[in-house]
């Protein structure tokens, strides 16, 4: 079957030494920096990207996977333990995980979550493995103009689910998209908006961009009228959960697991769609409602669940598209291309090692997470005292080294400074980096699929709506006018609200 | 009049910062829509995003004035700002470890609660941390001290 022999290359890859080192240096790494309050999985990837640009494609990427699940998992403990989640997705664990916490039930929290987390990942490798063929082929067909609907579509998906205001999610994706456009025109040779500047020929450094954003500005952020935040760290009695949480636990974890797959798919940030809807579902199906706020272990084991699955499928578009569904595929992207692989259907077919130990690695990874956090809690928990004023100076000097090894080029470290005080100007006017990262990943791609698409078309833009001869790319621009239309509505853009404010 | 004013700031940002990238396309050919010059999507970018600033500008106007700007770091600015440049410019100079010790060093001192001594031992320790790490470790090519600094 080409499904086992597929998996059988890919265990093969990645279990490796090299590579088995490599993904547990990332989910170590990942965990490590994830778990310190305030870092979520983007900034935590973006910070350690830099690092895997001396390895070799595959080992880079399986650890670049690795620090993104990581990552990801090491959220979920702040977020249990002190109730800081580094990012949106693991806000929800939060709600329900601190009230266990602080009822001395950490520990059973914490493994409701990484039991949740590593079966997640246990079936969502094997939806990547069974659909990542069949979407490859899919996408081989696709033409520029399918290609320029699917990255509008994906592009208007992110604009829905980022927080706060449409019109400035807009707003950043379009100044993302004009900041990849910085650099030689690809068909013309004519350097645009490069002031002259040598450095920019190639473009803005595309690390500089992230780390300045999500890092920089963030570390600028915190420094305003510093509070004491001294975080009231719960103690981790223990970690073994009754009987009667397992029962309680089974049922989320199934459901959260098969909302997490399906949602993680989706473009513009599946994760916190999935962990906010598993939650959702689980309140409302409980017969135990009104124990959910105050330390349900449903409401820890289903989101959790949830937004691994979620983190793992969002893996899908990337790979086999070449399109990022939330800000670290497009960073993972992003290193595909340093690393000098054109993201896109193409992969799977011309590098199938890489392809499937990627995937393959994702499992190796979730058990390494478990035997990782479970053990080594006591650690995880002491972690969490580092004060901040201790952790920003090492951020900003592994940033400064990682830029620079991109290129071995000072320019790139005004970049990351620029980048930070930008990033810090739009925070503070309530517009989220994420579809600007977003934006920059997927600008030159839009161009060079529109002008192809032009050209093919003589001139005649309908070829992009025109059912009867593009039927793929005018059903994505369909989808992509409804979602447009749907966040727009007065109903929904009021429900927004409610749900991002929840999270806050 | 009263308006958001972050919003009517965000709007007027946007507005500027598309101005300047229409600027910037003065001197790019357009070409056709068949055949588009390096310039047409820029141009069309820069014009969408102008419009979505101005509808954000124009929808704060008659609010309420909303939360305030909030306070500046400054002292945040003054410090990171120059340490991060500072990197660039003379890493190859200084070498590795003076670079990360001296950036460490500064950036420490725009936190309030940053003491000398937490500082020196930090920026020290994390001198030599990224010296095993990405030098002995990794194998970037960038020298732990450099010309300026080598007196031997």
């Amino acid at each position: 079957m080409d499904l086992l022999s597929n998996l059988a290359l890919g265990l093969a890859t990645a279990g490796a030494p090299e590579n088995i080192f490599y993904c547990f240096l990332g989910v170590l790494l990942g965990t490590l920096v994830g778990v310190l309050p305030g870092l979520g999985p983007t900034a935590t990837t973006a910070m350690l990207l830099p690092i895997t640009f001396v390895l070799p494609p595959t080992p880079a990427l399986i650890m670049l996977a690795g620090i993104y699940y990581g990552a990801q998992y090491g959220g979920s403990t702040t977020a249990i333990l002190i109730n800081l989640p580094g990012e949106s997705s693991s806000a929800v664990t939060s709600i329900d995980g601190y009230q266990m916490a602080r009822q001395g039930r950490a520990g059973q929290a914490l493994a409701a979550a990484a039991i949740g987390s590593f079966f997640a990942g246990t079936v969502a490798t094997f939806v990547i493995a069974i659909l990542a063929p069949p979407l490859t082929d899919i996408a081989l067909k696709f033409g520029p103009p399918e290609y320029f609907s699917l990255v509008v579509l994906g592009l208007v998906c992110s604009v829905a689910l980022a927080h706060g205001s449409v019109l400035k999610a807009i707003a950043m994706i379009v100044l993302g998209l004009m900041l990849g456009l910085v650099g030689t025109d690809i068909y013309t040779g004519a350097p645009r908006f490069t002031l002259d500047r040598l450095e920019l020929a190639d473009g803005i450094n595309f690390v500089a961009v992230a780390a300045g954003v999500f890092g920089i500005a963030e570390i600028l952020r915190n420094m305003e009228g510093e509070k004491t935040r001294e975080p009231i760290v719960t103690k981790v009695l223990s970690l073994m959960p009754t009987r009667e949480d397992f029962k309680r636990m089974v049922g989320p974890i199934l459901r959260g697991t098969a909302l997490g797959s399906a949602l993680g798919v989706l473009p513009g940030g599946g994760a916190i769609l999935a962990s906010f809807a598993s939650y959702t579902l689980e309140k409302k199906i409980s017969p135990r409602q009104s124990e959910f706020g105050k330390g349900a272990i449903e409401g820890v084991a289903g989101p959790e669940s949830a937004n691994n699955a979620g983190a793992q499928t969002s893996f899908i578009p990337m790979l086999t598209l070449g399109i990022p569904a939330n800000p670290v595929m497009a960073l993972m992207i992003g290193a595909m291309i340093i690393q000098g692989i054109v993201p896109g259907p193409n992969v799977a077919r011309e590098q199938p090692e890489l392809f499937w130990g990627i995937i393959a690695s994702m499992w190796l990874g979730n058990l390494m997470l478990v035997i990782l956090n479970l053990p080594l809690i006591g650690i995880w928990v002491r972690l969490l005292r580092v004060p901040y004023h201790t952790l920003f100076p090492a951020i900003i000097a592994f940033a400064s080294i990682g830029v620079y090894s991109v290129n071995s080029n000072a320019f790139d470290l005004y970049a990351i400074a620029l980048f930070g005080i930008v990033g810090w100007l739009l925070l503070k006017l309530d517009c989220e980096p994420a579809p600007l990262l977003l934006g920059f990943v997927l600008g030159p791609l839009l161009e060079e699929h529109l002008r192809r698409a032009m050209i093919l078309s003589r001139g005649d833009p309908t070829i992009f709506i025109n059912f009867s001869e593009r039927p793929i790319s005018a059903t994505l621009l369909t989808l992509s006018a409804i979602a447009l239309v749907i966040v727009f509505l007065p109903n929904v853009a009021r429900k927004r609200k409610e749900v991002f404010v929840e999270e806050d | 009049m009263t308006a958001n004013r972050k919003d009517l700031v965000c709007g007027l940002v946007f507005i500027v910062i598309g101005l300047l990238f229409a600027l910037g396309t003065r001197d790019l050919d357009m070409g056709t829509a068949t055949r588009m010059g390096p310039g047409y999507f820029p141009i069309v970018l820069a014009g969408l995003l102008i419009l979505v600033g101005a509808i954000i500008a124009v929808r704060a106007l008659g609010k309420p004035a909303g939360e305030s700007f909030g306070e500046v770091p400054w002292r945040a600015f003054f410090l990171i700002i120059p340490a991060l440049v500072f990197f660039g410019f003379a890493v190859r100079q200084v070498g590795l470890m003076p670079a990360v010790f001296i950036v460490a060093l500064a950036s420490s001192f725009s936190s309030t609660k940053m003491t000398v001594p937490l500082a020196l031992t930090l920026s020290a320790v994390l001198a030599c941390f990224c010296a095993l790490v990405f030098v002995v470790g990794l194998g970037l090519p960038i020298q732990l001290f450099g010309p300026w600094v080598r007196f031997w």
